[in-house]
């Protein structure tokens, strides 16, 4: 087992997917069931083999790459196709890899209009091989090839499955990305052409740490792949495109949008900005923080002006990546610890909050918050769930969230020693208030759409019916991690830590 | 005393011994242009459907003596450096032929349902690539003229092939008359780089130019610009793209796939062989004047591609910015001209691949909705999935998104700017990124109207049948972009030149 895992391990979780969606375009269209069967066996292969890794990695050299595999690719240009996982990628290969078999049961009666279950379904396990490829690839550009491979069928999915905008949000989210990718590839290249390996492999590029680079162009470099992840991210002046995508995008696609997309900026700073250019990033910091900041203010504020239920949760991302993105930013182990935590509740709650916002406009045909009301009444048990999901969203302790905001403030209390202090220590408190806002906008929000009476229009529709079996299926293991990862958090602290630590080390010259 | 003047020049005359082999492919092709010639006087009106048959085989058993050629790779050197057969030329060669081949089955169903002549049509098409061939060779100005005007007056008249359509004599009649004024440039262009070079062989001007240092600049200076000029109107670089747009939308499509393709890397092979064998001792003229017509062409034909609402025409815009790419590495040629020449012809062959590809699905998707407006595109995704899922991947390409082969080729340009370290490399290569998105909107339009609209009414929304030389095409350019973009070595491995050696 182990040795299977070590060859073939992680070859197979990438490319499965597309395998799967590979021999759903061989099955004739009509056959609707099969294309499914064929795209749940796919992702639900990825995600046993995400269970073996789990069980078999290494948890006490979790700061080392694992499972590398290291071939051939494209000689002329000195890159790899190397792969490996160390304990930064694996919580979010384990959430890629359980989100998606997720998705594709809430889709199993739930294919949204217009239809067609062969491409939507083939275009989810895409999206899944370019997801996981980015987390695992150990190679920039085979970074980046994985980074771009997921532009496409979210811009079909946004386009094709999406709302009454579709055409605009796709396009929006579709340059802005291939926008900050363009700026990426060339810093990615002036960094191969600058450091004195001539080399794309992440690995020897986390061992120089930027030695050889200047100043300056560090922190030029660093702005290129500040575009490329930032506007993934999205931080916040490149925030726009979010809300429209998400608003807009088919239930399914907002979900995978917020619970993994989003995280392959972040990632991208913690793997690759931060440890290859250390110079570039400590000039970046105390900006990035204060963009964070704003993020998260902005955020929450827009929250509150938000008539649209899915769109509040849009900017809810803003603001809760806003978190992540501060902890980040101090440079510490303790906030890259909090980060990926930080990605890894957002992921899990907002995919959630997403779920539920879908599974409304089922039922509802609306999601315009003054229309609903008393969903605790005509749907108690979707309301609960839809409670249980704010709350985590806010913060509460005992729930997941809790621990991707809390330490993300309290890491800006004290930042890497070259970062100005003060500075970080005022953004602690801004940030700080955005949590009672965040609880703020949640609670009214949950407040205005589930307490009271149903109001008149929805009092006696028969279609407003409480969570289906499809929905408890693919909704009850999100639920429960929310649950177990708020009362245990070391389950992922303990993973991330060594990792964390080195990047840390190499982001602060140390 | 005509007599012994005659007999004079008979004695100094000494025929050149001349390796047959090197020759092969274009005397293979030669012999194609006979065959259909002589088929369709003696079988006249019977001759019509055997000659897209006659002119694809003739144009696959020209890929055998490239093949043997390079198996035995080293260089062969004609006619005292005039004629040149390496490792590139054959990279060209090949490329040229098999464009056309695919040229030929996008034309065959094309050609006889329209009505049109069809022997001429084939005996023009292999005229042309016979020119192209020779390009790829020539080392010699009177060569690289001749092979210009071999390829580029059967274009012409390909260009005019729907007589009764009024567009397509424009096409021709303006590609015609813009063709002849940039011959005319380039032949005083050629006349000045004689006088300054005493030779017409490439190396020998070369070692000319060298010698003469900074003397004479202005001299130099106008020869390599009028040089430069009469062939930036045959790679449509901005600002003498002109006729570009008008040529593409009347010329018959599968005319357009092969000027877009075959006629535009013909006018990049003429540059390399000027610009690397003659003016490279001169970068700093080079470096410069390649970088406006690059940053021009791309970002000119990237705005107006914007607007058009016409795929071909959209299409020929997208060339256009298309051709800025591939002229940004002679911005830095200086540099690393190894690695600049390499990143363009990997261009080239990418480019060649998905271009083609996206004209067969044009092609194939126009003998349905009867037009190449955007418009007619509506809803294609609904009752023609597989040929709006092969033109998307196509764009994609285009556009540069991995793992299609578009990505790469783009990608070995920005490395070669970034690599230059200069102002020109950096600035070009921030410029390119920027074209790089503007380009991703228009190509996205054409995928939008095609998925997410809906069907224009008036349209039965029934599909209707491929001729199966445009599947295979459209297949072969598909599996070719594909790979390319996931092994990249298979395209390097053919255009890896850091052993060439240029300069006089």
């Amino acid at each position: 087992m182990t040795d299977f895992l070590n060859d073939w391990g992680l070859i197979l979780i990438t490319f499965l997917p597309l395998a799967g969606a590979l021999v759903m375009l061989a099955v004739p269209k009509e056959s609707e069931e099969t294309q499914k069967t064929i795209a749940l066996v796919a992702s639900g292969a990825a995600f046993a083999l995400g269970v073996a890794f789990l069980v078999n990695f290494d948890y006490d050299s979790a700061g080392v790459l694992q499972y590398v595999v290291d071939r051939e690719w494209i000689p002329i240009i000195n890159s790899r196709f190397i792969l490996g996982i160390d304990g930064i990628s694996l919580p979010l290969l384990a959430l890629t890899v359980l989100i998606v078999p997720l998705v594709l049961i809430y889709s199993w009666n739930n294919i949204p209009s217009p239809g067609n279950p062969k491409a939507f379904l083939s275009l989810i396990l895409l999206l899944e091989t370019g997801m996981i490829g980015t987390f695992v690839a150990q190679d920039l550009i085979l970074f980046f090839v994985f980074f771009e491979i997921v532009l496409l069928p979210m811009f079909f999915m946004i386009g094709v499955w999406g709302g009454p905008d579709r055409k605009y949000a796709s396009i929006k989210f579709f340059l802005y990305t291939l926008f900050g990718s363009a700026l990426m590839i060339v810093s990615f290249l002036a960094l191969f052409f600058m450091s004195a390996e001539q080399t794309f492999d992440m690995r020897i590029l986390q061992d120089l740490g930027g030695l050889d680079i200047a100043r300056t162009t560090q922190i030029l470099i660093f702005g290129g792949m500040f575009m490329g992840f930032g506007i993934k991210v999205p931080i916040f002046p490149f925030h726009t495109w979010l809300p429209d995508a998400h608003t807009q995008a088919p239930t399914q696609g907002s979900v995978i949008l917020a619970a993994v997309l989003l995280k392959l900026g972040t990632y991208g700073f913690v793997r690759i900005a931060l440890p290859f250019l250390p110079e570039g990033a400590q000039w970046w910091a105390p900006i990035i923080a204060i963009l964070a900041v704003i993020g998260i203010i902005y955020g929450a504020l827009a929250c509150l002006a938000q008539t649209d239920m899915k769109r509040l949760i849009a900017f809810s991302s803003v603001a809760h990546m806003g978190f992540v993105m501060l902890a980040i930013a101090t440079l510490t182990d303790f906030g890259i610890n909090a980060a990926v935590f930080g990605m890894v509740a957002h992921g899990l709650i907002t995919g959630m909050l997403f779920f539920v916002a879908g599974s409304m406009k089922d039922r509802y045909h609306t999601l315009e918050i003054s229309r609903l009301g008393g969903m605790l009444v005509s749907a108690p048990k979707l309301g609960w769930i839809l409670g249980l999901c704010a709350m985590a969203s806010l913060g509460l302790p005992g729930l997941a969230g809790f621990w991707g905001e809390f330490p993300a403030i309290l890491s800006a209390y004290e930042p890497a020693p070259m970062l100005n202090e003060a500075l970080f220590r005022t953004l602690m408190v801004i940030a700080a208030l955005g949590t009672v806002l965040a609880a703020g906008y949640l609670l009214w929000m949950y407040q205005r759409t589930s307490m009271g009476t149903p109001p008149e229009e929805f009092a006696d529709d028969p279609e407003i019916t409480d969570v289906n079996t499809a929905e408890w299926i693919s909704w009850t293991p999100m639920l429960l991690l929310i649950v177990v990862l708020g009362f245990f958090p070391s389950l992922i602290f303990n993973m991330t830590n060594p990792a964390a630590t080195a990047i840390a080390a190499a982001a602060t010259g140390g | 005393m005509l007599a012994t003047l005659t007999q004079a020049a008979a004695d100094s005359f000494q025929s050149p011994s001349i390796d047959w082999h090197a020759f092969a492919p274009e005397l293979v092709l030669i012999a194609t242009i006979v065959i259909l010639v002589l088929v369709d006087a003696v079988k006249l009106e019977r001759a019509r459907p055997l000659m897209p048959a006659i002119a694809g085989i003739g144009l696959l058993v020209a890929i055998i003596p490239l093949a043997t050629l390079a198996a035995e790779g080293g260089t062969r050197s004609l006619f005292e450096g005039s004629y040149v057969v390496d490792s590139m030329s054959l990279v060209l060669k090949a490329l040229f032929i098999v464009s056309a081949y695919i040229v030929v089955l996008l034309s065959t169903n094309y050609v006889a349902e329209g009505d049109y002549w069809e022997s001429e049509y084939y005996t023009l098409l292999i005229a042309s690539v016979l020119g192209m061939t020779v390009m790829a060779s020539s080392r010699d100005l009177v060569g690289i003229f001749v092979a210009l005007e071999l390829l580029s007056i059967p274009a012409y008249m390909l260009a005019a092939w729907r007589k009764g359509d009024p567009r397509s004599n424009e096409a021709g009649m303006k590609y015609y008359l813009m063709g002849v004024f940039a011959s005319a440039i380039l032949l005083y262009g050629f006349s000045l780089t004689y006088g300054v070079g005493g030779s017409t062989r490439l190396t020998e001007i070369g070692r000319s130019i060298q010698e003469w240092g900074t003397d004479g600049v202005p001299v130099v200076t106008l020869a390599l610009l009028f040089t430069i000029i009469g062939f930036a109107f045959k790679v449509s670089a901005v600002p003498f793209h002109m006729w570009a747009p008008d040529t593409y939308e009347g010329a018959p499509t599968p005319v357009t796939a092969f000027l877009a393709v075959a006629s535009k890397a013909a006018g990049f092979v003429a540059l390399i062989q000027v610009v690397y064998y003659c003016f490279i001792v001169r970068p700093d003229i080079i470096e410069p004047v390649f970088w406006v017509l690059s940053v021009a062409s791309m970002t000119v034909g990237n705005l107006i591609a914007l607007r058009q609402t016409n795929v071909v025409r959209m299409l020929a815009y997208s060339g256009i910015a298309q051709a800025g790419f591939m002229l940004a590495p002679f911005a830095v040629v200086a540099s690393d001209p190894s690695a600049s020449l390499t990143a363009l012809v990997t261009y080239l062959v990418i480019y060649a691949a998905m271009n083609l590809g996206a004209f067969a699905c044009v092609i194939a998707i126009s003998r349905k909705t009867r037009s190449a407006e955007m418009d007619s595109f509506g809803g294609l995704f609904t009752y023609m999935p597989g040929l709006t899922a092969a033109l998307t991947l196509f764009l994609a390409s285009l556009m540069g998104i991995p793992p299609l082969g578009g990505w790469f080729a783009k990608f070995g340009v920005f490395a070669v700017l970034v690599n230059a370290d200069t102002g020109l490399g950096w600035s070009l290569a921030i410029i390119m990124a920027v074209n790089t998105v503007i380009a991703a909107y228009y190509y996205l339009r054409v995928a939008r109207s095609m998925w997410f609209d809906d069907v224009p009414e008036g349209v039965d929304a029934v599909p209707v049948r491929t001729p199966a030389g445009i599947t295979i095409s459209i297949a072969v350019t598909m599996g070719l972009t594909v790979l390319f973009g996931v092994l990249p070595a298979a395209v390097t491995n053919l255009t890896d030149f850091s052993s060439v050696a240029f300069g006089g």
